[in-house]
């Protein structure tokens, strides 16, 4: 643990650095604009020369304004701090003002896509199991569906995300989460199910030739053999099939006009021109695949060290 | 009503038809392989038209399998035009740059085993995000043409590919390393003729990923502005003047492009590869 962590914070670290040093170069030019209008001292003075004037020679040329692009309100690329004073602002401040649920709150926008993702989640590892079963079970199934369930992951979802909003609604279902939970469960079946079939074929020759000895039935040789070997294989893919999940809940809510959800809060910060709710609902993503991820490997551990396996 | 019967009767003869050839001797056999889930993607197909026949479902709903066919052939101009913008220039010139940028940085890091174990961890972590999400940021950044979605794809398959590579170049065991050095291989030799091969099963597993997640990366970038052209921006607006059959024949084309692109890498792959036990079957 202590053998990684140390590089890991050394190379975040090294980000911080290099994203805060990108700052200037990428808000000069607004920065000038501003400062040209409220009438400062800026090189060159025309808007069209500097449009052709390079960056660096901005840069150079207006030293005492460069600290400025720090601290706007509409940055092109904010500073990590900024991003962290917006993300507490709309979290943790929320919470300590009493107000969680309001709608400017991530943690309100978070949990909308929650639901959708953990709806997803539970689809998406449904369809996938099951599909890996009967593959399992069934030579024909596997002949049939394998090939489409590969050619269904080089469909870009996002291509049918408008469709199934459109065919769930003349269909009479109302609200966006029903469409949202369909196309997360879309992007977590297949990472479930190309698992769960490796998991279910990992016991040996010689495994199975010893439930033959025990007499055992094709139903307990399933259930005694085949489901317990595929618990390693299932916890990786559902971590996978989580993050997936995530992915397709956000994605749910993009081309949608959603307006509850961390994807909704990316889509209204551009089309309001806030790029620091886009930046803020980001991170928040991050931070929930993150823990959503953790959760699962934690369960992993517990699960399989009670089982006997080792981890 | 005759439309449900004949998809029926067409759905038990093709069921049947791919339980004989899979049970007979011929089962093995690469014709087999390829008959067996298209019959099956034709009885779907063929359900499909007959459900929304006997359903009278309204076009603007659900247009039948015929339709988009219909509107697919009269309007492959339009369909090529889309193609070109978004998958020529915005999903492959992004692949390419990407894949290369990963590719650098990964022989770069893979010098410094303190960088390799930063990087390995967040390098993971960063691939599962949702990072679609940065197409508003990019799209503003590098204005509505096809360089914004080229950025975005650069970002998308930036990790996968950088995560793999720096896996696969670790794969090699001291014994081979040892091996080579015995050769008075220096390191760019070792890496050439050594890690670099030993790495492709791992690359190509990045670059498959990678594959899909261009086109998703394309054509998301597109819903949040694009000229009026591409296979994104035609999705959104045909889901809104509800011409459906458009919109159906797009998402056919961007799931040939799909397969396609990953057919690609995937035969690369296995010209590339073909001493991998995996390719060996």
């Amino acid at each position: 643990m202590t053998r990684t962590l140390f590089p890991v914070l050394t190379v975040l670290f090294g980000i911080l650095v290099i994203w805060f040093l990108a700052v200037a170069p990428m808000n000069i030019r607004v920065t000038l604009d501003q400062a040209a209008r409220a009438g400062g001292d800026v090189v060159p003075t025309e808007a069209v020369e500097r449009r052709n004037a390079s960056t660096l020679s901005l840069l150079l040329n207006n030293k005492s304004y460069i600290a400025g692009g720090y601290d706007l309100d509409r940055p092109r690329l904010p500073t990590p701090t900024q991003v962290g004073q917006e993300l507490w602002k709309t979290t943790g401040a929320m919470i300590l003002k009493g107000r969680t649920w309001s709608k400017r709150s991530l943690i309100y926008h978070g949990w909308i896509t929650l639901q959708s993702t953990f709806w997803g989640f539970l689809l998406g590892t449904s369809v996938g199991i099951l599909g890996a079963v009967l593959v399992v079970k069934s030579r024909v199934l596997e002949m049939s569906l394998v090939p489409w369930a590969i050619i269904s992951q080089a469909v870009p979802i996002v291509a049918l995300a408008p469709m199934i909003i459109v065919l769930s609604s003349q269909a009479g279902i109302d609200g966006r989460g029903f469409p949202k939970a369909l196309i997360s469960s879309y992007l977590c079946f297949f990472p479930v199910m190309v698992g769960m079939i490796k998991g279910l074929r990992a016991p040996n020759a010689e495994q199975l030739d010893l439930l033959k000895t025990y007499s055992a039935s094709g139903q307990q040789q399933f259930l005694k053999l085949r489901v317990p070997a595929s618990l390693p294989y299932l916890f990786t893919s559902l971590k996978i099939g989580v993050a997936a999940a995530l992915v397709g809940a956000i994605v749910g809510e993009l081309p949608t006009g959603a307006i509850s959800g961390l994807g909704a809060r990316i889509l209204i910060g551009d089309q309001f021109g806030t790029p620091l709710a886009i930046w803020s609902a980001l991170f928040a993503a991050a931070i929930l695949a993150g823990v959503l991820v953790t959760l699962l490997d934690r369960t992993q551990h517990v699960l399989l060290r009670k089982m006997g396996m080792r981890t | 009503m005759s439309w449900m019967i004949f998809a029926f009767v067409f759905w038990i003869c093709a069921w049947g038809t791919n339980i004989a050839l899979v049970r007979s001797r011929l089962s093995d056999t690469t014709a087999v392989k390829y008959t067996v889930p298209i019959l099956f993607g034709l009885t779907i197909v063929v359900l499909w038209e007959a459900v929304v026949h006997s359903f009278a479902i309204s076009p603007a709903i659900l247009p039948a399998p015929s339709a988009v066919a219909d509107r697919f052939i009269n309007s492959t101009g339009m369909l090529w035009e889309d193609f070109v913008q978004t998958v020529l220039k915005g999903a492959l010139r992004g692949y390419i740059i990407g894949v290369l940028a990963a590719f650098v940085v990964a022989i770069l890091i893979d010098r410094s085993p303190f960088l390799t174990r930063g990087l390995l961890p967040i390098g993971n972590f960063v691939a599962a995000l949702p990072i679609v999400g940065v197409a508003p940021i990019l799209v503003s950044w590098f204005g509505f043409d096809w360089h914004s979605k080229a950025a975005v794809v650069v970002v998308m398959v930036f990790f996968p590919v950088l995560v793999n590579t720096v896996q696969g170049l670790r794969e090699t065991d001291a014994m081979l390393r040892d091996l080579m050095k015995t050769y008075a291989a220096g390191y760019f030799k070792t890496l050439l003729k050594l890690r670099i091969p030993a790495a492709m099963p791992f690359i190509f597993n990045g670059l498959k990923v990678a594959a899909t997640l261009a086109l998703i990366g394309a054509i998301v970038a597109e819903y949040f502005g694009s000229p009026t052209r591409g296979m994104g921006f035609r999705i959104s607006t045909g889901v809104g003047s509800l011409s459906i059959d458009l919109v159906w024949a797009e998402i056919v084309v961007a799931a040939l492009a799909g397969t396609a692109f990953y057919g690609i890498v995937a035969f690369i792959e296995k010209k590339v590869t073909f001493w991998h036990p995996s390719q060996r079957g």
